[in-house]
């Protein structure tokens, strides 16, 4: 944890110049962390942080291709994940609202065959966002109407959606000749294009930074955005004062959460894997999640910290390719910088909490929430 | 008839017990107040720990290799959940993360990618004499690996030690109204870290029980949500050790349908099978709402008078 005094010190800081230092900050953190956790296994640390230079930042392909490719969905899921925490919704689920989402759109694209267009395109996209906001839904009405915590709702979910995956794929939605468990390939028509040729990067990335903006300024400058964030911040304070109907107010910012994951989901199909199969998610929902704490919630932090984690995705697959090291090791280390972000973020007696949220308000455009 | 019946309540009862095992943990650890959403990085953490110790010395030191492991990530948890006073599921969420991220490094980097092959010994079922040979039931419940002979005593103990005993109390008035509790001379804070620490062990003997009671071998994330169902059993059985071993029976009931149904000669999707005892989870957590019996502190921050 760090001091109070260094806290304070950095909030003294303009607030440009404070996000620098912060980000400095975590990227040193997760670097130092990175290289422990390799010394500790006893691979070569430095062959290994060389690794994963090349393959997120350190090349133009390895930017376009293979970080912001795998931004893409990070960001997405991000924003799913900071928008249910902001309402006060733990929706650990969006890796399962990813799944249905991809599945859905995979659907349609393939029924339309080779008779797909533009037009299919959207549809997908749109049955993905659909899908996604209907799996969270049933999340959201067994919270509302029984009181299930929607943690473990949004995680069994989660297993249930990949059984659903398995199943689909091995069953109703299996390639003709039945000899693998994915679907056809889309239709090229039916595809996210490339945004810049030669590369993987496709329009879904722009589609991304659309949302964050959009969440951004959703939440930032209208009266349902307030009415999300207040019901999240106090429920109690949001019925009483401001006559907020806590409860649907919840339930909606919970589909939306969960129409996002799903447009990842479908982004993902229609935009780089072009079919469905199991494992087509190397659980981005879960990374959401330290993606999210990370932005602190806010969206357009989501973009800088999704693209963050996808240069670390990145980079670990080369670190597992030229050094041997596993991948899953971002795993761990991205769970640690959550534990490192709740240590120094975590609750502080009430009289200081005020002054904080307030500063920060006058600070930050959204006046970011402590996190819950 | 028995012929199906038989195998098939011998599977419920073989896949109950690690749920149980944690289930009973998770009460323990909930009746003082604190929910560790973690529990499913401490039945990893416990599955691991038991490879490396049942490897290099036997079943007996991979139970104890698994106990010690669960303690280790719990301690985290609590480290973080009751001295931090950080939000509590957010904390265990991580805290899952973390571990199943860790053992997967390590497996990797200990046993390489060829790792799939490993095996270890295992626990053989031992038949009580006589108990095993009643009708029905017998061979279900008294032909099973010891350490199910443990979960049956843990049941009568932790029911005992819950309310029977002053520590007990004081770990039930921790969760009931803990500013009452500090007021009675009780150490909040020591007795929930004390009650996540014991979770833990049975968290992480939990674990051992799939490596050295089931599988046979490890698999990354072969906790599949167990620790995440185990919260749901503690709700369904109400907070009460012998509801959960009874709603962990059921849990094993539903994960050893698929057996009864393939005796049977249905054919029906495997995945649905899979999936059932997920769905099972909501369905109970559904019907166990609005019904008494969570403690009442359950889950929040204490404002502990710094």
């Amino acid at each position: 944890m760090a001091p109070a005094g260094t806290g304070r010190g950095i909030r003294q800081l303009p607030p440009s110049l404070r996000s620098i230092v912060v980000a400095a900050g975590v990227a040193a953190t997760l670097l130092a962390l990175l290289a422990a956790a390799l010394h500790a296994g006893g691979y070569d640390a430095g062959r290994a942080l060389t690794a994963l230079w090349t393959g997120s930042f350190g090349s133009s392909y390895a930017l376009t291709s293979a970080t912001l490719v795998r931004a893409t969905p990070l960001v997405l899921c991000g924003l799913a994940v900071a928008l249910a925490f902001r309402a006060g919704v733990l929706n650990i689920g969006a890796e399962g609202q990813l799944l249905v989402g991809a599945a859905a759109a995979a659907a349609l694209a393939v029924a339309r065959g080779e008779r797909a267009g533009s037009g299919t395109l959207v549809a997908a996209l749109a049955a993905g966002a659909l899908a996604g906001a209907l799996w969270a839904g049933i999340a959201a009405f067994l919270r509302r109407r029984f009181r299930v915590l929607e943690v473990i709702s949004t995680i069994m979910l989660n297993f249930v959606a990949g059984y659903l995956v398995a199943y689909l794929v091995r069953g109703p939605l299996q390639e003709p000749l039945r000899i693998y468990p994915q679907t056809v390939s889309i239709a090229p028509a039916a595809r996210l294009a490339p945004l810049i040729p030669g590369t993987r990067l496709h329009w879904g990335v722009l589609l991304a930074v659309t949302a964050s903006v959009v969440l951004w300024w959703l939440l930032r400058s209208t009266a349902a955005g307030f009415r999300v964030r207040a019901a999240g911040a106090g429920p109690s304070a949001a019925t009483v004062a401001g006559q907020i109907d806590v409860g649907r107010v919840t339930a909606r910012a919970f589909l939306a959460s969960g129409a996002l994951a799903g447009l990842a989901g479908a982004v993902e199909v229609l935009g780089v894997t072009y079919a469905l199969y199991e494992n087509l998610s190397p659980g981005y929902g879960y990374t959401a999640i330290a993606v999210a704490l990370l932005a602190r919630l806010h969206p357009l932090g989501v973009l800088a910290s999704g693209t963050l984690f996808g240069a670390l995705e990145a980079g670990a697959a080369a670190m597992q390719r030229d050094a041997g090291v596993p991948s899953v090791v971002v795993t761990a280390v991205e769970a640690l910088l959550i534990l490192i972000i709740l240590a120094v973020t975590r609750p502080r007696p009430r009289s200081t909490r005020a002054s904080d949220s307030a500063s920060e308000a006058a600070q930050g455009p959204v006046g970011a929430t402590p996190l819950p | 008839v028995t012929d199906i019946l038989g195998p098939f309540l011998e599977a419920t009862v073989r896949t109950a017990t690690p749920l149980a095992l944690a289930a009973l943990g998770e009460t323990l650890v909930e009746r003082s107040g604190v929910i560790n959403i973690g529990l499913e990085g401490v039945i990893i953490a416990g599955a691991f720990g038991a490879l490396v110790g049942a490897s290099a010395a036997g079943v007996i030191a991979g139970f104890a290799a698994g106990a010690t492991a669960g303690i280790a990530i719990a301690l985290l948890f609590a480290l973080f959940a009751v001295a931090l006073g950080a939000d509590q599921i957010i904390s265990g969420t991580a805290i899952t993360l973390f571990a199943l991220g860790l053992t997967g490094t390590l497996y990797r980097a200990l046993y390489g990618t060829a790792g799939a092959s490993l095996t270890t010994p295992t626990l053989s079922p031992v038949a009580i004499p006589g108990l095993s040979l009643l009708p029905g039931i017998g061979r279900a419940l008294f032909y099973q690996p010891p350490v199910t002979y443990a979960t049956y005593a843990v049941v009568g103990l932790g029911w005992w030690w819950l309310y029977r005993t002053h520590a007990g109390l004081a770990l039930r008035a921790a969760g009931e109204n803990p500013a009452a509790a500090t007021a009675a001379g009780v150490s909040v804070g020591r007795v929930r870290t004390v009650a996540i620490a014991v979770g833990g062990a049975l968290g992480g003997l939990a674990g051992a029980t799939l490596v050295l009671a089931q599988a046979g071998t490890f698999a990354e994330g072969m906790s599949a949500g167990r620790g995440f169902i185990a919260i749901a059993v503690v709700a369904l059985g109400r907070w009460h050790p012998l509801g959960v071993a009874l709603a962990a029976l059921l849990f094993g009931a539903a994960s050893a349908l698929q057996f009864l149904f393939q005796a049977a000669g249905w054919a029906l999707p495997y995945q649905i099978f899979l999936a059932l005892p997920y769905v099972l989870t909501l369905v109970a957590l559904a019907g166990a709402a609005g019904r008494s019996g969570a403690p009442a502190a359950l889950g929040r921050i204490e404002e502990q008078g710094a």
